[in-house]
């Protein structure tokens, strides 16, 4: 069999029933990676040794009948997830020879659940970016095409479940990185809600709305993975306290008598092929017996200058620790796109501007975090596309310093109001490029939002589309 | 000759103080290194949150929040039931993240006051305004080598993210003398909370005045004039257009010398119609002036924003009462309470509530006394403890109260000798130094001194001087 | 009726700012607080790029704002503090491990010119 095809949930089975070893699986991957990765780059670190090391370990619990959530399980982590002794770039030359002296909370539950990491995948540099092009090690390539982008900033990531070089992986989104590569790269990415995963050892970004999650093949694999992420930490002070639920158990419950809200203002500016697919979709929720209601949202495109606006101000912050004293390379080693982001945040925060820019943008925020409020009074969840547009070409978003916003103006919205969101394949556009659809819900609804996906999954064919590679 | 308003210029002394508390906490304000870091081999107290590494994120340390707070109960401040930390933007070696985590607009404490004697010698009191006690985080220390044969600086950071209260006064100060009894009270009831050495040697309490001038104009009354509105307004005033903040100064000498210097430079540039330029100083003790610092004085944009890393902090009004009748009885009340219940002056009592631990012991050796059921002789012992105390050098960590007690007991113990006896020893002594009885006699009054004396070393006992020079005398008639 | 609160918003539209086309960030000044060494041509480039960027955000004066708050956190949680226990601190060697250079277990940089002349 095609080891490197198993979505986690089967290679889980596979393992425990001793039909395959860690090592073979894991060995399935590396070889994967070998064949693939020159053309893809979804990797800027490989660990090799680590993994094969770790693999046998797996192997040898497994032989004594000990059971982890993960054992065995090989995964691909962004790159600006701390590692404990390896390599942790952001895909910035700043920190080309970074090696940290700690493990994200993150890294370290997926350890202590028995991973076995592959490797670190590739990103947009200090993630920033919607494309993975302004990553300093090159570009990714979208493994349905390679003349495209996989989207960003966690296309690495995506593109790693995508060409099956991972059985899944970990990304980060501060406004659609997680979504949106996995909706251009045809996979399932999972945002949860802000506060539900620890950032505790995550190259900050923008602190007020970084959020890790999962990137996966199938929206079971997703709920498995959560289920190790979620809950508090003390390494994180915004992290909740709020009990996770058993999102793995409840999801395949019964969506009976749901309300899904969908909207104009997220029509606005779509594909019409993506918007098609989207539509389409829909159908399938109705027969399954959803109530659609049509509701009139915020307009997303203020969304845009929120966003812009408190993510730079919080990024010119949080890049001002790399002066390459205690560890690094020193700022002239940034790239033009982390240069100008710090710049605009540092003038959004300067003296006579604060008002105007980062408070403002501050209160249209409770602007938008109340008019969700007041939807999911009338609708358990919104659905819409996750991108505009499905894919676009390598180079797209060079010299445009707006790309990654403009492809993120449907996912702004609820990563500025901290809510979650989970993006599933839907269909494929004429040009053979995945199209993905977004299901939103409030806060802590990931058992619900995992659910609706769910279902989505079940009545269609369309998660176990593949790239021919 | 015409009569001209002759104007001359009085200058008085603007100041205010600003006063970074080091809290003695077990671990750091944000991560869990512990905070004792003094002495300690460079960079072995550090974490991911105190280095700045990536990814790492800080967690408030709870007990220091308190004990901020309960600064700020101890200087009389009001605490908002809403706080939160900020973050201030600047780039310096030391500090780690690129902005250190601090308080802008909603801080811990607002509004609060010391008194202090407005002159050496007056009992005339000065209220010192307090602006706001908030709480920040610690810099890394800077320490300037020649490595190699080139002139570096080695940072070390386990300093950084210790605790500090910051405490910044009103520019109500108006001389030195005010500052430092300011600092005195400051340090002690920092002391008497227990949360913070406050040992400027140290560095857990450092201080920067800011200082100026302000103009008074006298214009000189003319000639007949009943003019006498001349009278400078002392309330309100409009502060100097310019400050001078003095940096490096590491004790209360050094304080007073600093002020006393700027004033001093002040005028002469005043005095030349001139303003003397806003800047930061430093104190340089090895030529006892103070020297501009070479730092560019660009106005620095902080860019103050609120720490996103860190939720709010609201408290009950339920929580401050709590807080307050927490606090131990504070230096000043103590004072009142010595000076009420022991009959002590103002300076005796100031003296023994200087440290905590000498108060306690003072009061501890006046219980075992009372204890004892020592005849009081006229409620004087409380009075007679502390002056043995604090005359008599006692070592109060040798000497336990009880010990002290019995001490003072048996050098003061007087003997209960019966006049009769006393007479007849008298008697003795007279008879045994005829001359010096000659001598008194001529009128050498002194000399009844010296029979006393005799008197008590043939008696080999304590007697009442007094006792004995009375009955002396009639003995001598 | 669902809607009135964005529509109710976009009411009182506050007029556009007219200098849209002409805003200008002051490259050096905000290249020297922001620590970033920039070299002539750099500045011109980004002068551009960041005018740009500007007049994408400006939208937002669109939307009327009065009496709202800010949201500075989504969570809703208050008053999370840690009880003041020692963890264990990094080694020395751990700390100074990435350091490009190091000495004596401190971390060096060329002199900072300081205090007093």
């Amino acid at each position: 069999m095609d080891l490197h095809t198993l979505t986690l949930t089967q290679a889980k089975e596979k393992l425990a029933k001793k039909e395959i070893s860690s090592v073979e699986l894991t060995r399935a991957y590396l070889d994967r990676i070998k064949t693939l990765d020159q053309k893809l780059n979804a990797f800027v670190t490989v660990t090799e040794d680590e993994a094969l090391k770790n693999a046998e370990h797996a192997d040898k619990l497994i032989a004594h009948g000990e059971d982890l959530p993960l054992l065995g399980i090989p995964l691909a982590i962004k790159d600006n997830f701390s590692t404990k002794g390896i390599r942790t770039t952001a895909s910035s030359k700043v920190l080309d020879t970074y090696v940290p002296p700690f493990d994200s909370t993150v890294v370290k539950r997926l350890k202590d659940a028995g991973m076995v990491m592959l490797g670190k995948a590739n990103m947009d540099a200090w993630a920033h970016g919607s494309s993975t092009e302004t990553s300093d090690f090159g570009t990714t390539k979208n493994p349905w095409n390679t003349d495209f982008l996989p989207g960003g900033s966690s296309g690495g990531s995506a593109a790693a479940v995508a060409a099956n070089e991972s059985v899944a992986s970990i990304g980060s989104e501060t406004a659609g990185s997680i979504r949106q590569p996995a909706s251009w790269c045809g996979v399932v990415g999972l945002k949860p809600t802000y506060g539900r995963v620890s950032r505790y050892g995550v190259v900050a970004m923008a602190s007020s709305t970084d959020s890790p999650g999962p990137i996966t093949k199938t929206v079971e694999d997703s709920a498995r993975i959560l289920q190790i992420l979620a809950g508090v930490d003390v390494h994180d002070a915004t992290t909740s306290p709020t009990q996770p639920e058993n999102y793995v158990a409840a999801i395949r419950d019964s969506i009976q008598g749901i309300t899904i809200g969908i909207s104009d203002d997220y029509r606005e500016g779509v594909d019409p092929e993506v918007q098609a697919k989207i539509d389409e979709a829909i159908k399938v929720y109705e027969r399954l017996g959803a109530k659609i209601k049509n509701i009139k949202l915020f307009s997303p495109k203020y969304a845009i200058a929120v966003y812009t606006i408190l993510q730079r101000s919080e990024v010119s912050s949080n890049l001002a620790r790399y002066d390459g004293i205690r560890y690094g390379n020193d700022r002239s080693h940034f790239g033009d796109e982390a240069k100008r982001r710090v710049m605009l945040g540092t003038y959004t925060l300067s003296a006579g501007y604060y008002d105007a820019y980062y408070k403002k943008a501050q209160k249209v925020r409770t602007i938008i975090v109340e008019d969700f409020t007041t939807a999911f009074k009338d609708v358990d969840i919104i659905i819409s596309a996750t991108s505009p547009s499905a894919a676009l070409p390598l180079g797209s978003s060079k010299n445009h310093p707006m790309f990654g916003e403009m492809a993120d103006i449907l996912v702004e919205p609820s990563s500025i109001a901290g809510l979650p969101g989970i993006n599933i394949p839907v269909g494929l556009t004429q040009a053979g490029l995945p199209v993905g659809m977004q299901i939103m819900g409030p806060q802590w609804s990931e058992k619900k939002i995992l659910q609706v996906a769910q279902k989505f999954e079940e009545e269609t064919e369309f998660h176990t589309l593949k790239p021919s590679l | 000759m015409k009569n001209n308003d002759k104007q001359y210029n009085k200058y008085t002394p603007v100041i205010g103080l600003e006063v970074h508390v080091e809290l003695k906490t077990n671990s750091k304000m944000f991560c869990r290194c512990s905070a004792d870091y003094f002495g300690n081999k460079p960079n072995t107290h550090t974490c991911p949150v105190c280095l700045g590494l990536p990814g790492a994120l800080p967690v408030p340390n709870k007990t220091a929040i308190e004990w901020c707070m309960k600064i700020g109960l101890a200087l009389n401040c009001n605490l908002p039931l809403v706080s939160k930390f900020d973050r201030k933007n600047y780039f310096y070696p030391d500090l780690a993240k690129g902005y250190q985590i601090s308080q802008y607009d909603e801080p811990f404490a607002l509004g609060g006051y010391i008194e202090v004697f407005k002159e050496k010698g007056s009992q005339e009191i000065k209220k010192i305004g307090i602006t706001r006690v908030h709480m920040e985080e610690d810099t890394g220390k800077l320490v300037h080598e020649t490595v190699d044969g080139k002139k570096v600086s080695l940072i070390d950071f386990n300093r950084s993210g210790v605790p500090l209260v910051e405490i910044v006064t009103e520019p109500d100060f108006e001389n030195e003398y005010q500052v430092v009894q300011y600092l005195q009270k400051l340090q002690k009831i920092v002391r008497y909370l227990d949360v913070s050495n406050a040992d400027m040697e140290k560095g857990d309490m450092r201080l920067e005045p800011n200082i100026s001038l302000r103009t008074i104009h006298h214009p000189e009354q003319s000639e007949g004039s009943t003019d006498s509105s001349a009278k400078p307004q002392n309330d309100k005033f409009e502060l100097p257009n310019y400050k001078v903040e003095v940096k490096n100064i590491n004790s209360f000498r050094f304080v007073e010398k600093a002020i006393l210097y700027e004033i001093k430079r002040h005028q002469e540039i005043l005095d030349k119609g001139e303003t003397p330029v806003q800047e930061t100083r430093g104190w340089d003790e090895a030529h006892q002036r103070t020297v501009s610092q070479r730092i560019k004085e660009e106005a620095n944009d902080y860019r103050y924003f609120p720490e996103p890393d860190i939720p709010p902090l609201k408290w009950t009004q339920n929580y401050i009462e709590q807080l307050k009748s927490s606090l131990p009885e504070l230096p000043d009340q103590k004072i009142k309470r010595f000076e009420k219940d022991f009959a002590l002056s103002y300076y005796d009592a100031e003296i023994l509530t200087r440290d905590i631990l000498l108060a306690n012991y003072y009061e501890e050796a006046v219980k075992v006394n009372q204890e004892l059921g020592i005849k009081n002789q006229e409620n004087k012992y409380p009075k007679v403890i502390a002056n043995w105390i604090i005359n008599k050098k006692v070592d109060t960590e040798k000497t336990p109260p009880s010990q002290l007690i019995k001490q003072i007991t048996q050098e003061t113990k007087v003997s209960e000798i019966s006049d009769e006896d006393l007479n007849s020893i008298i008697d003795t002594v007279i008879s045994e130094n005829k001359k010096a009885v000659d001598d008194f006699k001529k009128g050498h009054e002194n000399v009844i001194m010296y029979l006393v004396g005799q008197v008590m070393k043939t008696a080999r006992q304590k007697i009442a001087p007094d006792r004995v020079k009375s009955l002396l005398l009639a003995r001598l008639k | 009726m669902r809607g009135n609160l964005s529509t109710r918003l976009l009411r009182h539209n506050t007029p556009r700012n007219d200098k849209k086309l002409n805003m200008k960030i002051d490259v050096k000044h905000i290249a020297k607080l922001a620590n970033l060494p920039l070299s002539v041509d750099e500045e011109k480039k980004f002068e551009q790029q960041l005018a740009d960027t500007l007049n994408y955000i400006e939208e937002l004066n669109e939307v009327n704002t009065e009496g709202i708050e800010i949201t500075p956190q989504v969570t809703g949680l208050e008053n999370v503090l840690e009880e003041d226990t020692v963890r264990p601190s990094l080694t020395q060697d751990e700390a100074t491990a990435n350091a490009k250079n190091s000495h004596n277990g401190f971390f060096i940089v060329p002199a900072i010119l300081e205090e007093n002349a």
